[in-house]
Parts: structure tokens; C-alpha cells; sequence
């Protein structure tokens, strides 16, 4: 399986990695990996949360020091203790979690991330320079806690750019774009490509490394176990290698006919202002979802879902009950606890802090959304054995990687964690569950198995409303889809009547704000990017079920 | 009242108002200090306990050599071994910040009280105001704007140059940006412990400055715990100033203001509580400063989002 080497006979590579070991207490997380990038290619890094993706790259960028093995740049033996030196010789890096400062504009934030001085005014026109070459639209004024995430990014790939880098690594791009930002960004890359310089890609999206990479490594617990040409490979060979056995299928969706029934879940013309400078007001939001049913809301972040979802878990209480109900019961006044105790449960946007408390262990995480339920607690004492087990459940259950019920919160990589939550809120059976980004950050593998138990959780007759900004999740799990810009959220349709490319328009037009979606395509120097053009179809990013 | 000459009356007004700006140095500088400290994400609650400690040094080496120089770079070099060892402790062994700071102002009095019992009662000459010919001799204007101390015009002039640091320049930029997101500024490459120990030194000297003006100037003498809560006032003048140096002075000079008139008000024999009086630069200082500081989107763009918080780096 192992045909690297792509570049001419003699000729050394970009970057080679030889051997590299790196373990954290407990757990080896790189075990002898060898990975070898060329000049002029987009090289995917594929795996599992947990696989040892992003600690391999905090390698490379020297965040992270490694315990043996080697590197190799241009030929050249190297060794990286810091991210400014991996800056040096020419390795640029995008994060998953943007390194940007939200209350600097801009051209501060792009300033930060360059060697030596030049005043912010000349690199305001370095940054238009390379933000117009590259049809990376940017304001350099602006602070960047007004940007979209979209914008946001395209702050870091700049900023990677006026570096002029021969490397550039992208941990995970696209996990925040709409899909025509993705193709635009896809685009980028391309041309970067073929100006000689290297990616590497990293992404558990199967499609996308298909549609875009010339070679993908995959990693599997911590060492590398092909390198393939993605574009000769399935998805579905790919993912047997990020896991090592077939993924699982989602069973056929029972179809169950729920239009009689009456809603266990319905929200009537809610408006509320936002309660955080930075956030989206909700404007007049009526929904409503019935036993045995998904509904589905897709949006780019920051366009009222985490109001809505302040709104639907009751943090956020509303004078007027009505504005909320539980299988006909007003409840927009009530606070989360007698909401769960109406049998409702909630997988909130943020997984440290909302979620989970991050210094409590995964039992006692668990206690705290569900001590109502399964005899965790017996005459106001808790169960320790209960309790453990019922932890012990979620994690068996939903494939936790973790040092057993008392690991803390915090000590679990994202996607882990977001498995013990989504698991210990369906473990709850609850009538009506609503998820925020149920598999946001979550492995391909992992994710089917969520994406499986929210079906099932549909097929007992339970309300669940999804809310998320990954559309092939949608489509795959979703009765129906509705779409939220602006804080207004549009009339919902049945998901087989709304094509990819509706969505992508309505997701991105509806709010008018997003026009610099469409400057984000591709435009080859000196040309105009045009605007709002309809780009549909162009890439294979095709939405397989 | 009446008896009094119009000349009279402009002197003594010109007094007045030295007597404020006077007042309102020491916080200027202790806060100005702070802010700094706090804008690269390090909340060091040990402002008072490094005031005592600059204040006792400075009395000290006045009293030792008599060289006023020598004594401010006394009281500056030890409140900046006081934040060294804060730094060491909560930045280097990740300590709390806010139980080291409290501990550290604790430290400080006791420390400043060992070493300046026998200083108790020593006559010193302190710091005299400037005397420029002809200038300084001009109504009212003159010893306001010719005839302060020189520390007095160094606190202006670094709060000038803190403000312009801070906003002008790249190292300005940085220390924003390691107070705003530490994770992120150690991910493109900032030393963020190294930037933060530079902060806190730099607090700790403006703190040593704000002790050995009021052991130098404002009351030339050393008496123990002669801060009484400076130090505290410029703490609170940080957050309520919204981390702005502009405000900072504008919240000093208001206390400091406010301070010498409610003296003078109980002085004058007012029919109040003088407790009620001693309340007023507290309250008038609280009220304008919330006032102008209402907007909360503004208030978020200038307070460093990391402040307080231990950064641990991966290894």
C-alpha cells in the first residue's frame, strides 16, 4: 500500500519525517511515523480523533518537541523547537481553533504572525495585495471578532501567506465553511499548489480529500498505516483504513408515519435579543417537531444558533411561556431542570464549560445531567456504582477513548468527549433531545455511530432537533431541514425536496452579509473575482449516503 | 473669608491644586504600572504590599546616603524583587494569581514594618517642588504648571509613553495580544512567560516609584503602612479606567481631587459625618468612571480576556 515518492529520483523531498515518537503520560500518541511531503503536492493526513493527527503536526510546527526520530527539510536535517522557527524555514500553519486575537484588528492580527517590523500601514497594503491575488477578500481595519468564521479564516491563510511559505498545514479547514466557501477554499489551495508550494491537509471528510489531495497518509492509534492515491480509493476503503474495519451503515430510516401526531416539540414566533454583544438577535422562530422525526437547521455559526439554543435548553428564560412547549406544555419559563424533568435533553454548543465541567471526571459528568435518571441517586445521595457504570455504558457504548469513568472532562480529546456527551444524553431516552453540532470535530467512524443513535433514538418515537453547519450530516439524518441566517429561520422543507446547492444559497444569502462568499472563488491573478457567481456542481464534492 | 486679598485667594487656590495633583501621583504611577502587568494577562493583587516596600526602601537609602536619586532607584529595584517573586511564583509555578497577590500585599506589610522600625521618627528632606525664575512665580497657573516635583512630571510623561507603547508599537501589540489569547500568541511564537515576567517588572518598578513618592514627597517620613489602600485604589482604577492609560490619570486625578477638597471641607468645620466625607473620593471616582465606561462592547475590546489565567504550555 505504501507508494510514496512522487517527486523526480534524487531530488529530496520537502519535509520528511523519519521514526517520530511522542507520548503523553499513559497514552503513546505517535508511534515510529514516517511521512513524506513533496514539493508542489496537497498531502492529506487522515485519522480517527485521537489517531495523532494534530500532535504529529504540532510536531512539524514545533509546539510540541518530539521524544525520538527525525526530520528532514529540503534534505537538510532539522529540528523545530519553535513555532518561530518553523516559520523560518517556510512552514505556515492554519489552526483548527483559530490563533487569531479578537479584539485586534486585522492587520494587527496578521502582524503578530510575521517576523520583524514594517509598519501596519504597509502591510495594510501587503494584505490587499495578497488578499486580492488570492481572491481572500479581507477588510485590514476591521477587529476581528466581527468576521464570520469563514472571514476568519481566510485572517489566518494570509497571515500564512505573507510569510511565503513552502509548507502550509490546515488542521481541519472546512470543519467551519459553507460548502461554496469550501470550494473556494479548495481552489486556493490548488493554485498554491501549483506554485510549487506543499499542503498538508488535514481532514477526516472523506470526499473532500478525494475531490482535493494528490496523496493521503492515514494514521490509526498513533501510527501511520497507508499512504495511497485518495483519488483511485472510495470513501469507504479509506475509512476501513482510518479504523481499521468496515464503518458502520445507517440503518434505513423506518419512515415512521409521524404526520398525525401531535408535536412533541414547538416553538411559536420566539424573538429575543441577544444577550452577548457579539451575538444575532432571533427573529419570530416557530418550529415544531413531532415524535419519530428529525428536524434539522442548518447555518453558518453565529447567525442565532447559540441563542436559539439558550432559548431551547433554558438557560435563557422568556416571559411568555407559551413561546416554548414540551408535548404541549408551556415551558419558556422554566429553567433546564424541570425542562429535563419533562423528559427533554440537551447536547449544548460547547463541550468544556456547557457540556461538561472540565475539572469533574466523566462519572460525575455524567451525575449531573442525569441524576434523574436510572437510580443514580437514592434518597439525595449518589450512587457511586451507579454511577460509574452508567458512565462506563456511554463510553463502551459510543466508543470513548478514555482512562476509565474518572479521567477529568478536560482530558479527552474534542471529538471524545463530544461522544460521552451526545452518549450520556441518549442513554437518558429522552422524548425530546435537541444536539448542537453533534458530531463537530467527531471522526468519520465515531460520527456514523452517533449519527446511528440519533436515528434510533427517532425510530422510538422521540422529537430530535439537530442543529448544525455540516450539510451531509443533515441530509443524512434529517425528516426535514429548516435554515437559519440572521437570527430568522426559514419555512422547513422535507429533505428529499431541497438539493445541496438550495441550501448552500439560502445558508448564504438569506442573511446578505455573506456576499464575500463569493469572493472567495477562484480567480486567477489579476482578474476580478466575481461576485455571488453561481459556482455549483463544478468540484465532486458529491454528498454520499 | 472676605478679610482675605484677591491675591490671597489665587495662591491659595495654585496650592490646591497642587495639593491634588500631588495626591494623585502616587496612584497614577501605581496604576499605570498595573495596567500594563494586567494588559499582558497577569493580575498581581500585591500592588499595595510592593508600594510599602518601594516606600520603606526609599526612606531607607534617603536616610543611608541622602541621595534622592539613589533613593527612588532604591524603592524601584526593591518592589521589583517583590514582583519578581510574584512572577516566579505564579508564572513559573503557576500559583493562583489573585491568592499570591493577596499574599504578596500581606508579605509587603510586614516586610516594610521589619525593616523600617528604626526609621520611625527620622526627619528627611524630601523631594522639593521644581523653581523655574519667572515661571513658577506666574498666579495660580504657575506652581500648577512650573513648580510641581519632577516625579510628578515623570508620571505624566510615562503614562504618555505607556499609552503610546501600548498602541503604537509592535512590542505594544504583542503584550496585547499575549493578555487577549496566550494560546494563540505561544502558537505563532511568543514567549508568553518571558513577555508576562517584563510586564510584571514593570508594574513592580512603577509600584516602587508610587512607594518612594510617598515616603519622598507626599509625606517625607516613614510611618508603617503609610500607603493606607493606595495601592487598592489603583487596582480599582485599572479596571474602572477599562484598562485605557488615558483614563487611568483622569481616574487619579479625580480621587486625588476629590481627597484634598473633602480635607479641606472637614477642615473648614462642615456640618457632615467626616466619615461620610471620607466616602466622596471613593464614590465620586466609582460614579464618573462608571459612567464613562458604560458601553460593554468596549469594555470587551479593552480588558485582556486572559487576565488571571495560568498559562500552561504544552511540553
Amino acid at each position: 500500500m505504501d507508494n510514496s515518492a512522487t517527486s523526480p529520483p534524487g531530488a529530496s523531498p520537502r519535509l520528511a519525517l523519519r521514526g517520530i515518537c511522542k507520548s503523553f503520560p499513559g497514552v503513546l500518541v505517535n508511534d515510529h511515523v514516517d511521512l513524506t511531503v513533496e514539493a508542489g503536492e496537497i498531502h492529506a493526513l487522515l485519522g480517527e480523533n485521537g489517531a495523532g493527527k494534530s500532535t504529529l503536526m504540532k510536531i512539524v510546527h514545533g509546539v510540541l518537541a518530539a521524544d525520538s526520530g527525525t526530520m528532514t527539510w529540503e534534505g537538510r536535517p532539522v529540528r523545530i523547537t519553535s513555532p518561530a522557527e518553523a516559520r523560518r524555514l517556510g512552514i505556515g500553519m492554519v489552526f483548527q481553533h483559530f490563533a487569531l486575537f479578537d479584539s485586534l484588528t486585522v492587520a494587527e492580527n496578521v502582524a503578530l504572525g510575521l517576523e520583524g517590523g514594517g509598519s501596519v500601514a504597509r502591510l495594510r497594503d501587503r494584505i490587499r495585495a495578497v488578499s486580492d491575488g488570492y481572491g481572500l477578500a479581507l477588510e485590514p481595519d476591521r477587529h476581528v471578532h466581527e468576521l464570520s468564521m469563514g472571514e476568519r479564516q481566510r485572517v489566518e491563510i494570509v497571515r500564512c501567506l505573507l510569510g511565503d511559505p513552502k509548507l502550509i498545514i490546515l488542521d481541519e479547514p472546512t470543519s467551519v465553511l459553507t460548502p461554496k466557501e469550501a470550494l473556494a477554499l479548495f481552489a486556493v489551495l490548488r493554485r498554491l499548489r501549483d506554485e510549487g508550494r506543499s499542503v498538508l491537509y488535514i481532514s477526516h471528510k472523506l470526499d473532500e480529500i478525494r475531490a482535493l489531495c494528490d496523496r493521503a497518509s492515514v494514521l490509526r492509534g498513533g501510527r501511520r498505516v497507508a499512504t495511497v492515491d485518495p483519488r483511485a480509493e472510495t470513501a469507504r476503503s479509506l475509512a476501513r483504513m482510518m479504523i481499521g474495519s468496515d464503518p458502520p451503515d445507517l440503518t434505513d430510516r423506518a419512515d415512521t408515519a409521524a404526520e398525525a401526531a401531535r408535536p412533541l416539540l414547538e416553538v411559536d414566533t420566539l424573538s429575543l435579543d441577544s444577550d452577548d454583544p457579539y451575538g444575532t438577535d432571533l427573529h419570530e422562530i416557530s418550529l415544531s417537531v413531532r415524535p419519530g422525526e428529525i428536524l434539522g437547521i442548518a447555518g453558518v455559526a453565529g447567525n442565532g444558533q447559540n441563542q436559539l439554543m439558550r432559548a431551547l435548553s433554558g438557560e435563557r428564560l422568556l416571559a411568555r411561556a407559551g413561546a416554548i412547549r414540551i408535548a404541549g406544555r408551556p415551558v419558556a419559563d422554566l429553567g433546564p431542570g424541570p425542562r429535563r424533568a419533562l423528559g427533554m435533553a440537551v447536547v449544548p454548543e460547547e463541550r468544556l464549560g456547557q457540556g461538561a465541567v472540565p475539572e469533574l471526571s466523566l462519572a460525575e459528568n455524567a451525575l449531573l445531567s442525569a441524576w434523574r435518571h436510572g437510580g443514580l441517586v437514592k434518597g439525595g445521595l449518589v450512587r457511586g456504582r451507579h454511577t460509574h457504570g452508567f458512565a462506563r455504558t456511554v463510553m463502551s457504548t459510543f466508543n470513548v477513548i478514555a482512562h476509565g469513568s474518572d479521567a477529568e472532562a478536560r482530558s479527552l480529546s474534542g471529538g471524545n468527549l463530544q461522544k460521552f456527551i451526545i452518549g450520556r444524553e441518549i442513554l437518558q431516552d429522552p422524548q425530546v433531545l435537541v444536539a448542537a453540532h453533534p458530531t463537530w470535530g467527531v471522526d468519520a467512524g465515531s460520527a456514523a455511530a452517533i449519527h446511528q443513535a440519533l436515528v434510533t433514538l427517532r425510530d422510538r418515537g422521540a422529537a430530535v432537533l439537530v442543529i448544525s453547519q455540516d450539510l451531509d450530516e443533515l441530509y443524512v439524518l434529517s425528516d426535514r431541514i429548516a435554515v437559519i441566517a440572521g437570527g430568522h429561520l426559514s419555512e422547513s422543507r422535507p429533505t428529499h425536496a431541497v438539493t445541496a446547492e438550495d441550501m448552500g444559497v439560502m445558508m448564504g444569502g438569506m442573511m446578505g452579509g455573506l456576499t464575500t462568499g463569493g469572493l472567495f472563488e477562484a480567480a486567477p491573478t489579476g482578474r476580478r473575482p466575481t461576485v455571488g457567481g453561481q459556482e455549483t456542481g463544478h468540484e465532486d464534492t458529491g454528498h454520499e449516503v | 473669608m472676605d478679610a482675605l486679598a484677591h491675591g490671597d485667594w489665587i495662591i491659595g487656590l495654585g496650592a490646591l491644586l497642587v495639593a491634588m495633583i500631588r495626591a494623585a501621583t502616587p496612584l497614577a504611577l501605581a496604576a499605570i504600572g498595573e495596567l500594563v502587568a494586567e494588559k499582558s494577562g497577569v493580575l498581581n493583587l500585591g500592588v499595595e504590599g510592593m508600594m510599602l516596600v518601594g516606600a520603606v526602601a526609599a526612606f531607607a537609602t534617603m536616610v543611608a546616603s541622602g541621595s534622592l536619586p539613589l533613593a527612588v532607584l532604591a524603592a524601584m529595584l526593591a518592589a521589583m524583587l517583590m514582583a519578581l517573586l510574584f512572577g516566579v511564583l505564579t508564572l513559573t509555578l503557576m500559583a493562583n494569581q489573585v491568592a499570591t497577590g493577596l499574599a504578596l500585599t500581606i508579605f509587603g506589610v510586614g516586610l516594610s514594618a521589619f525593616i523600617g522600625k528604626g526609621f520611625i521618627g527620622i526627619p528627611i528632606d524630601g523631594l522639593a517642588p521644581l523653581s523655574v525664575p519667572g515661571l513658577t512665580d506666574i498666579p495660580l497657573l504657575g506652581p500648577v504648571l512650573f513648580g510641581q516635583d519632577v516625579l510628578v512630571y515623570a508620571s505624566l510623561a510615562l503614562t504618555l509613553a505607556v499609552s503610546l507603547v501600548l498602541y503604537r508599537t509592535r512590542a505594544g501589540l504583542i503584550i496585547r495580544a499575549v493578555g487577549e489569547n496566550h494560546a494563540a500568541a505561544h502558537a505563532i511564537g511568543y514567549p508568553v512567560i518571558g513577555i508576562r515576567y517584563l510586564c510584571v517588572l514593570f508594574g513592580g518598578a512603577m509600584a516602587g516609584l508610587a512607594g518612594a513618592y510617598l515616603s519622598l514627597v507626599y509625606t517625607p517620613m516613614w510611618v508603617e503602612t503609610m500607603t493606607s489602600g493606595r495601592g487598592w485604589i489603583a487596582l480599582a482604577l485599572v479596571v474602572f479606567a477599562t484598562w485605557k492609560p488615558g483614563r487611568v490619570l483622569l481616574g487619579a486625578y479625580l480621587f486625588g481631587g476629590v481627597t484634598i477638597i473633602q480635607f479641606h471641607a472637614q477642615g473648614a468645620g462642615l456640618a457632615v459625618s467626616p466619615h461620610v466625607l471620607s466616602m466622596l473620593p471613593y464614590l465620586a471616582t466609582i460614579l464618573v468612571l462608571v459612567l464613562i465606561s458604560r458601553d460593554s462592547v468596549k469594555i470587551r475590546l479593552n480588558a485582556p480576556a486572559c487576565l488571571g489565567k495560568v498559562f500552561r504550555s504544552e511540553t
